[in-house]
């Protein structure tokens, strides 16, 4: 509740808690607020296709004739459940392999950090790039490849603090009264990384959206007809300078639910920092 | 100088440890497809013979630690296999477009350095003032955006509506230059053609910068928090106390210091860099070694594919050893150290 105020409080913060709230309402409420909710689809058009912006189409239409701002809508519908998801995988399984690696250390660190290094020394994108190379592209594969691509963060950041906490006294303590090592690592070391994760797992979700408007903008992710800004910006680039709402307005959108996300989550980072 | 080298040595065996580990990766990946790797190489009108011959030449009969054998030994005597999208060996096609592409992730991480750790320098130095407030703001919304973003919207803004910068393509077609090293800035320079080289310059800014972007907003940010960090440091107060000059202790006692964290993460983003070009090379119609990625991921080319990964990878391996041996030649700490730290 005082991680709140204090985000509440600060300018930057609030701005970026008002557009996260802007992208999550606009996704959630999308079928009843999105000014044609029947534009997520293959509809086409044609009289209406590839129009300025105008009062009926406040960002447009596509070369279909679908509005532009209800297919951003349903947009970030899935943006937002492909980051959700891919987090709800990758943090679980990093933070476990981080615990076990940072605690544990000798042979059992050294095994477990290589493989984390390998996966790291891989560009992001490239791994994920060549994962949908081989996968079809479909939204369930990009979430995999995704996945595959972010724990590995997770595990270094929780390494690097389960390492700093191995020698403190509470787990020290602990070990002298004869805990058990899962005993240790779940309810001693991994409370004092929550809020590493947690503040990582907000500005994660910026990346995640970035990460997979990047795969569909190079035809590797989600395809048409669903809606995905990515592949509306790609779809667009073909048609500048001429019809500039095509791509401008997709890219915006994405600008603006990352940017949200991570003036949140430095906000919640300087909160949390406060707090401890 | 022997703890240079102890470093080194002991980088690029990690390095050989971690290239394994990718190339099994990568195998892998080239494994789980579904379908018949030599039925996907032939296309849907070879005869079953023709399958079974190229299934044998793939060594695919054969249990799968055994095929990884075959790829490790065909990997060092450097033959990549034949790639089914140009019918050339992998590593030809690979020599053709690196180059274009290192040209540009060069550039821009030279860029990102040039004005990333500037940036955050002046942060740090006027912290909570309104140039602190200025650059952390535009160094978060640069991160806040795909590098495609910033392409199509640096193209349109300074290509199509102010007509500075040329559209796409890496020279314009009125210069012919012999190949030499694929590098066109230098290529350009042995010919001993100025229009050219200056030519090949146009074309790069603007790709650079796109790629550059987030980096150079990463590289300030950090840059400015580890300096804020170091300038609650005792001696740095002792510095101010000495009556210093403020531009004298940002430079030189408190940006030293900061530099040594900040360069593991520029190593990083040099990667993510990597993975970027692929979208702004789309962008910019750049014939590099990202558009043959993709090219060759759509056709389902799996030796082109773990081709690429592999080189890129081991690129990436190369400049992280760069930026550790940069650290240890800063940091006094490792450089004057009696034994090799982990």
């Amino acid at each position: 509740m005082r991680a709140l105020r204090i985000i509440v409080r600060n300018p930057m913060s609030l701005l970026g808690l008002i557009l996260v709230g802007i992208v999550v309402l606009s996704a959630l409420l999308a079928p009843w607020i999105a000014p044609y909710p029947d534009h997520n689809g293959a509809v086409v058009d044609f009289l209406n296709n590839n129009r300025a912006p105008s009062l009926k189409n406040l960002m447009g239409t596509d070369l279909v004739g679908r509005d532009i701002l209800s297919r951003i809508m349903y947009g970030y519908q899935i943006s937002l459940v492909l980051g959700v998801i891919v987090l709800a995988i990758a943090t679980p399984i990093g933070t476990l392999f981080g615990l076990i690696a940072g605690y544990r250390g000798g042979w059992v660190e050294i095994v477990l950090m290589r493989i984390v290094d390998i996966f790291l020394s891989i560009p992001p994108l490239v791994l994920a790039i060549a994962m949908m190379g081989v996968l079809e592209p479909t939204l369930t594969n990009a979430m995999l490849a995704v996945t595959l691509m972010w724990w590995p963060w997770y595990a270094r950041l929780v390494y690097s603090i389960a390492r700093g906490e191995r020698e403190e006294g509470y787990v020290v303590a602990a070990e002298v009264i004869g805990a058990s090592t899962w005993h240790i690592i779940f309810r001693e070391i991994l409370p004092n990384c929550l809020p590493a994760i947690i503040t990582k797992m907000t500005l994660d979700m910026g990346f995640v959206i970035i990460i997979a408007s990047s795969l569909s903008f190079l035809g590797l992710g989600v395809q048409p007809p669903t809606p995905d800004l990515g592949s509306m910006v790609a779809e667009g680039a073909r048609y500048l300078p001429d019809s500039w709402w095509l791509t401008v307005f997709p890219g915006l959108s994405i600008l603006v639910a990352v940017f949200g996300f991570n003036l949140l989550g430095d906000g919640l980072r300087e909160a949390l920092e406060v707090q401890s | 100088m022997s703890q240079l080298v102890g470093i080194l040595v002991r980088r690029i065996g990690i390095s050989v440890v971690v290239l394994i580990g990718v190339s099994m990766l990568i195998f892998a990946i080239a494994r789980i497809i579904p379908g018949d790797p030599a039925r996907i190489a032939l296309g849907p009108n070879a005869t079953a013979e023709q399958i079974a011959k190229l299934r044998g030449e793939m060594h695919l009969d054969e249990n799968i630690v055994i095929q990884y054998g075959f790829f490790i030994k065909d990997l060092v005597s450097g033959d990549l296999g034949t790639s089914l999208y140009t019918n050339r060996p992998v590593t030809l096609d690979i020599a053709q477009f690196l180059p274009a592409t290192l040209e540009l992730v060069f550039l821009a991480g030279v860029i990102m350095v040039g004005l990333g750790l500037p940036l955050g320098i002046l942060a740090a130095r006027f912290r909570n003032k309104w140039p602190d407030h200025l650059v952390r703001a535009l160094a978060l919304l640069t991160v806040s955006a795909p590098s495609f973003v910033w392409a199509v919207i640096l193209m349109l803004l300074c290509a199509y509506y102010l007509p500075l910068f040329p559209i796409a393509g890496r020279l314009s077609d009125i210069y012919e230059i012999e190949r030499v090293t694929g590098f066109l800035t230098i290529d350009t320079l042995i010919a001993g053609n100025v229009a050219a080289f200056l030519d090949v310059w146009h074309h790069l800014i603007l790709p650079a910068v796109a790629l550059a972007l987030s980096g150079i907003g990463q590289a300030a940010r950090l840059t400015r928090a580890n300096m804020v960090e170091t300038y609650e440091k005792p001696y740095i107060e002792m510095a101010q106390a000495y009556g210093f000059f403020p531009h004298r202790i940002a430079r030189i006692y408190a940006f030293k210091p900061s530099l040594i964290p900040s360069l593991t993460i520029i190593g990083l983003d040099f990667a993510a860099m990597l993975g970027n070009a692929f979208l702004v090379e789309a962008v910019f119609a750049w014939p590099g070694l990202s558009r043959y990625g993709v090219n060759v991921i759509l056709r389902k080319d799996l030796n082109a594919i773990m081709g690429t990964v592999l080189i890129i990878a081991l690129t990436f391996l190369i400049v992280n050893i760069i930026v550790d041996l940069l650290i240890a030649v800063l940091n006094p700490r490792i450089r004057h150290s009696t034994r090799v730290q982990s």
